[in-house]
């Protein structure tokens, strides 16, 4: 591991190659330029971020079934109150937890050694990344503290609701600093997805072509190139509507008053917020599921010493969905005021969109048939993903068909639909991740008994909370009230209400089981070998942790693709990526 | 841990080696670009560098792209006025100040002056790798200053964008007055930030020459900087014609 | 753990399946025409959503179970890359049942949107400004008055808060009220307007639900098909009184409907 002359500390955008690992805390843990440090840097921020949003949900469901409760240190939360609340979880949960940690965690660390690379394509700015998604983040938290406090428009800011100072309390500054976070945020996610891609497709090891690569590298990729092509357009809709807030332009602000007093805006289209926003907007939960989808086919065909079903298959799925994510943006348009015309349209591909989802999950139903399942607690959250995918995904298709949505639109039916895929299923992901990838970073194992406690509590929990939502949702119970006081039919759902509130609690409670687990086996956990697995990836073939250079000067040199078990014949039931003895045997 | 007989009888384990070749016509089919101990050569840094560039100029555009639709909507789009309850369109296109004109002769120019700047760099690059010993002085790309040179044409580009929104905030239109001007600041004014990004990429290039850092990495950097100067010359081009025939 | 997690999924999918076939809770009975046909094509997906998902469920939860390992007995996995016979077919039948379902959907679409109010229908204008409904009937003329947002005063009631313009003539027979009040069995248009941010237009028993965005009127249609008051809320996230922006539609018969209009316009002299 020589010391390099070129490209070493140089603040240049040209590629990094292996040096001397760095010294002095600063260097090392603070601005590391090391994919492995950043990657648990935003593991971190993740960390924080979904904790705040935790908390935020669980006073959101306090007062939705106990208005009145007059709370300990925040005291009353008036309806403008849980609505800033329900925005900063929105916003929180869907930047800073779900686009942070399976991309900006767990790809940093993983994506170059699971290519055979020593790091990021262009490690200064995978740093810059970081520190800026992390300053998105304060900029975001310090909305609560401000004049007017935190905004209430809700995580997708309808203009002119979002547009118009005088039009509710946060929305002056609160909003302003809402969209410079986002914006800000934007910047760090481009910066990270310039990395992804080009080293992905500029520094896999010999032998490791682009089908030889473990299905979560692709989702990884792919993830990134819908970022690329959506942040663009978000940071596009967040400049127009910093400049009718502030600038008096009316892009998107028509004639009109608020209370009775003219805005000074005329001409401007509510709808173009929508369109710009939602074309973001969907591939943007695309980006959320589509890494925990990569991950759970990599655990179900490790867990059940199998390969993957169909790996063309996946493949072809994890492109035509992210290609599809972009032609289907106006289905959370349908009852805006757009033509019924391209409803109809997006309606079709809406459809076709559910068509590769269902390709995966048979597929990983096939990975799972005439295997030998090991349950370790990765496994777990894999099987339970699937799981809560396939109940999340059910609600899809009739919020697709706009004759349902008609009546489903804006009810609690949404909320369970999103929920279940992206706040449990994509956090499943997450947590499965956690799980099996812990030894390799830490060098210790988790502890088993309180993973499988935290799995049970959380899956069943997940459930009671979620499952319920659809006929709340189909008993017409509307979303973004921050109380059901006033409207005679709400009332049917109260008990319902209560049931997830307090399935809310324990749920949430459980999640400590987590926390506690992951702090205490940094320190005490039983010591981890370098394979705990027996899985046949590239990390697995490295030392418990990494070194710096991720492969100790090794150049590594594959030979096979990543699902290489129960090979008939083999002396054991994995092949490694990098085995050549067996791979050369090769018919 | 069973040892592995090449004579064993049993079929030999048919490992799937997953697809080596037929398969989406990405880069490279994984060959990691290096040579010597964990040093990517100049060749892999610049085809490293230019696919970062190449991927970096796609959110840019996709930002223009998106500028572009709002302002085709918005031109096109009639809204209700209450007073009549008839649908009307408020679109009163701008003139451009012909000073802009002036600016796109310049900014032109600056990207000739820029191509020779890569080109004059990459040759001293070369030059110098046949004798890596050597220290290559600060004017090792020959006489002509064509990277200062492409430096101030672009500061008198912007300078020049400056100006012409004097211009226009003179005749009446400013960034609020109608939705035809708003566009006209937006699109130059995001353009302009974009430059001026150039602007610097070109200063920390002119920087390193004063450093002494190796021209290999100066070449990279001017390259790099070059196509994406050349990019927000055609970019510009582009939001010219937008702007003066989609009035 | 096999046996748990099979266990844990099938009673998930046993109580689920309960309250999807029970019915617990359910849409409100359908009191417009439309409402028959959407309930209709609604039952048809839940059906088949249904099976997707109690099919899923209890085959992982069965296979999760049957090929756990068990340990030095069990036999190896079975080293397979896929089946791309099995690929393509369940590829095409969950293309057909997906684009199918949606397809059939399509004609209520047509009559809902794509087609405008008939000719004859009682025609409402339903404005929406934070927090409050308010509807407006055109008169004997047929014609809506011209609204000024200059002249909104909402202290001056309905007239006010819409800012009707007293100086033009449509204006004198408009009435507006706080309630909206249809006749039976006839096609109502409501045009949809907003003086603020965007709002929404939902009657649950009516299946009828439409966004109210400031710049636009848009034009809707439902036919009432029972006699009764229905409930409406404000169904897009419009401000802080958002949770109480609701209101009352009474549904009368035609007799009614006329007495009441009359009345109206009588109160104004």
């Amino acid at each position: 591991m020589a010391g390099g002359t070129g490209g070493g500390e140089a603040i240049t955008m040209v590629s990094h190659d292996a040096h001397a690992a760095p010294q002095g805390f600063i260097r090392k843990w603070v601005f590391s330029l090391d994919h492995k440090v950043i990657g648990i840097q935003y593991f971190f921020l993740a960390l924080v971020a979904v904790f705040t949003g935790m908390f935020l949900s669980l006073l959101m469901r306090i007062h939705l079934v106990w208005p009145n409760a007059h709370l300990p240190i925040l005291g009353d939360i008036k309806p403008e109150t849980y609505l800033s609340l329900l925005t900063m979880h929105g916003t929180i949960m869907v930047f800073f937890v779900l686009t942070t940690a399976p991309q900006g965690g767990f790809g940093n660390y993983f994506l170059p050694i699971q290519i055979g690379a020593p790091d990021m394509a262009f490690p200064v700015l995978n740093m810059l990344s970081f520190w800026t998604t992390f300053l998105g983040f304060v900029v975001l938290v310090a909305a609560f503290f401000v004049t007017g406090g935190a905004p209430l428009h809700g995580w997708t800011g309808y203009a002119p609701l979002s547009a118009l100072q005088s039009a509710g309390p946060g929305e002056g500054l609160g909003a302003d600093l809402w969209i410079i976070s986002i914006a800000i945020f934007c910047i760090g996610a481009l910066m990270g997805a310039l990395n992804f891609i080009t080293t992905t497709l500029d520094m896999r090891a010999k032998g490791m072509t682009l089908m030889r690569m473990p299905l979560t590298c692709w989702a990884w990729f792919i993830t990134a190139i819908l970022g690329l092509l959506a942040f663009g357009v978000l940071l596009s809709a967040g400049i127009l509507l910093l400049m009718d807030r502030n600038l008096g332009t009316s892009f998107f602000v028509p004639l009109g008053t608020v209370n009775g007093v003219l805005t000074g805006h005329k001409g401007g289209s509510p709808l173009l917020w929508q369109h710009l926003f939602w074309f973001f907007g969907h591939p943007e939960v695309y980006i959320a599921i589509l890494p925990a989808m990569g991950l759970c086919s990599q655990l179900l065909s490790v867990f059940s010493r199998k390969p993957i079903f169909g790996y063309k298959a996946m493949v072809y799925a994890i492109m035509a969905i992210g290609f599809l994510g972009f032609m289907v943006w106006g289905h959370h348009m349908f009852m805006s005021g757009m033509s019924p015309y391209s409803a109809f349209a997006f309606s079709i591909m809406t459809m076709g969109i559910g068509v590769p989802s269902a390709i995966k999950t048979f597929n990983w139903l096939g990975t799972l048939w005439r295997g030998r399942i090991r349950f370790s607690s990765p496994m777990l959250f894999a099987i339970g993903f699937v799981s809560l995918f396939v109940v999340g995904g059910i609600s899809g298709p009739f919020l697709a068909q706009p004759v349902l949505d008609i009546y489903l639109h804006e009810t609690f039916f949404v909320i369970a639909h999103f929920h279940l895929i992206m706040g449990v299923a994509s956090i499943f992901g997450i947590f499965a991740a956690t799980y099996y990838w812990f030894p390799k970073m830490f060098g210790r194992m988790m502890n088993e008994t309180l993973a499988k406690t935290h799995f049970l509590l959380t899956f069943i929990g997940a459930y009671c909370i979620f499952m319920p939502m659809h006929f709340s949702g189909m008993a017409a119970l509307l979303r973004r009230y921050s109380q059901y006081t006033e409207v005679a039919w709400m009332h049917k759902t109260d008990g319902l209400n209560h049931f997830i509130t307090y399935a809310a609690f324990v749920t949430i409670a459980s999640q400590f089981i987590f926390l506690f687990n992951l702090f205490w086996s940094m320190f005490k956990g039983e010591k981890a070998v370098d394979n705990p697995w027996e899985a046949t990836t590239l990390e697995w073939t490295t030392a418990t942790p990494p070194p710096h250079d991720n492969f100790g000067g090794i150049t590594p040199v594959v030979y096979n693709g990543p699902y290489e078990y129960s090979v008939p014949g083999a002396p054991k039931d994995f092949v490694m990526q990098t085995d050549a003895q067996v791979g050369a045997k090769k018919h | 841990m069973a040892s592995f007989s090449t004579t064993a009888t049993l079929d030999e384990p048919r490992v799937s080696r997953g697809n080596e070749g037929g398969s989406p016509p990405f880069f490279g089919g994984g060959d990691d670009g290096r040579s010597g101990p964990g040093v990517p050569d100049y060749r892999t840094r610049l085809r490293r560098a230019r696919l970062g560039l190449l991927v970096a100029l796609t959110p840019v555009l996709m930002l223009f792209v998106s500028f572009t639709s709002a302002y085709v909507v918005r031109q096109g789009l009639p809204t209700l006025d209450p007073r009549t309850n008839q649908l009307v369109r408020d679109w009163i296109p701008v003139k451009l100040p012909a000073l802009l004109l002036v600016n796109t002769l310049v900014l032109l120019i600056s990207s000739v002056g820029m191509e020779l700047a890569r080109r004059q760099t990459k040759l001293a690059s070369v030059a110098a790798t046949a004798k890596p010993s050597q220290t290559v002085p600060a004017n090792a790309e020959g006489k002509t200053p064509w990277l200062a040179m492409t430096i101030a044409l672009g500061l008198l580009f912007l300078l020049g964008q400056w100006m012409a929104w004097k211009q226009l905030a003179a005749s009446g239109f400013y960034v609020a007055t109608t939705p035809s001007s708003s566009f006209v600041y937006l699109l130059t004014g995001a353009h302009a930030v974009h430059l001026m990004g150039g602007v610097v990429a070109l200063l920390v290039a002119g920087f390193f020459a004063l450093l002494h850092r190796s021209v290999a990495t100066r070449s990279i950097v001017v390259d790099v900087a070059g196509w994406y100067w050349h990019f927000m010359a055609a970019l510009w081009v582009y939001i010219l014609l937008l702007l003066e025939f989609a009035r | 753990m096999g046996l748990v997690l099979l266990v844990v999924i099938w009673l998930i999918t046993l109580v689920g399946s309960y309250f999807i076939i029970a019915k617990t809770w359910w849409l409100p009975v359908g009191a417009s025409a439309a409402a028959a046909g959407i309930d209709h094509h609604f039952t048809i997906t839940y059906i088949l959503m249904g099976a997707v998902f109690i099919a899923a469920q209890l085959a992982l939860g069965w296979f999760a179970w049957k090929y756990r390992d068990r340990g030095a007995g069990s036999r190896q996995a079975e080293y397979s890359h896929g089946n791309t016979t099995l690929e393509v077919v369940w590829t095409v039948l969950t293309v057909i049942l997906f684009v199918g379902m949606n397809l059939a959907s399509e004609p209520i679409w047509s009559s809902e949107r794509l087609q405008g109010a008939h000719p004859g229908a009682v025609q409402v204008e339903v404005t929406a400004m934070q927090f409050a409904w308010y509807f407006r009937y055109a008169g004997p003329d047929g014609k809506f008055g011209a609204t000024k947002p200059e002249l909104e005063d909402a202290s001056l009631g309905g007239a006010g808060a819409l800012g009707l313009d007293p100086a033009d003539p449509a204006s004198k027979d408009d009435v507006i009220s706080g309630v909206m009040v249809v006749p039976v069995n006839r096609e109502i248009e409501v045009i949809l307007r907003s003086h603020d941010v965007i709002h929404s237009f939902f009657v649950p028993a009516m299946r009828f639900k439409q966004d109210a965005v400031p710049g636009l009127a848009i034009h809707m249609h439902f036919t009432p098909i029972q006699t009764g008051d229905y409930e409406l809320a404000c169904a897009e996230l419009c401000g802080l009184g958002h949770y109480k922006m609701h209101g009352i539609v009474k549904v009368v018969s035609d007799q009614e409907f006329s007495q009441w209009l009359a009345a109206q316009e009588a109160e104004k002299q």
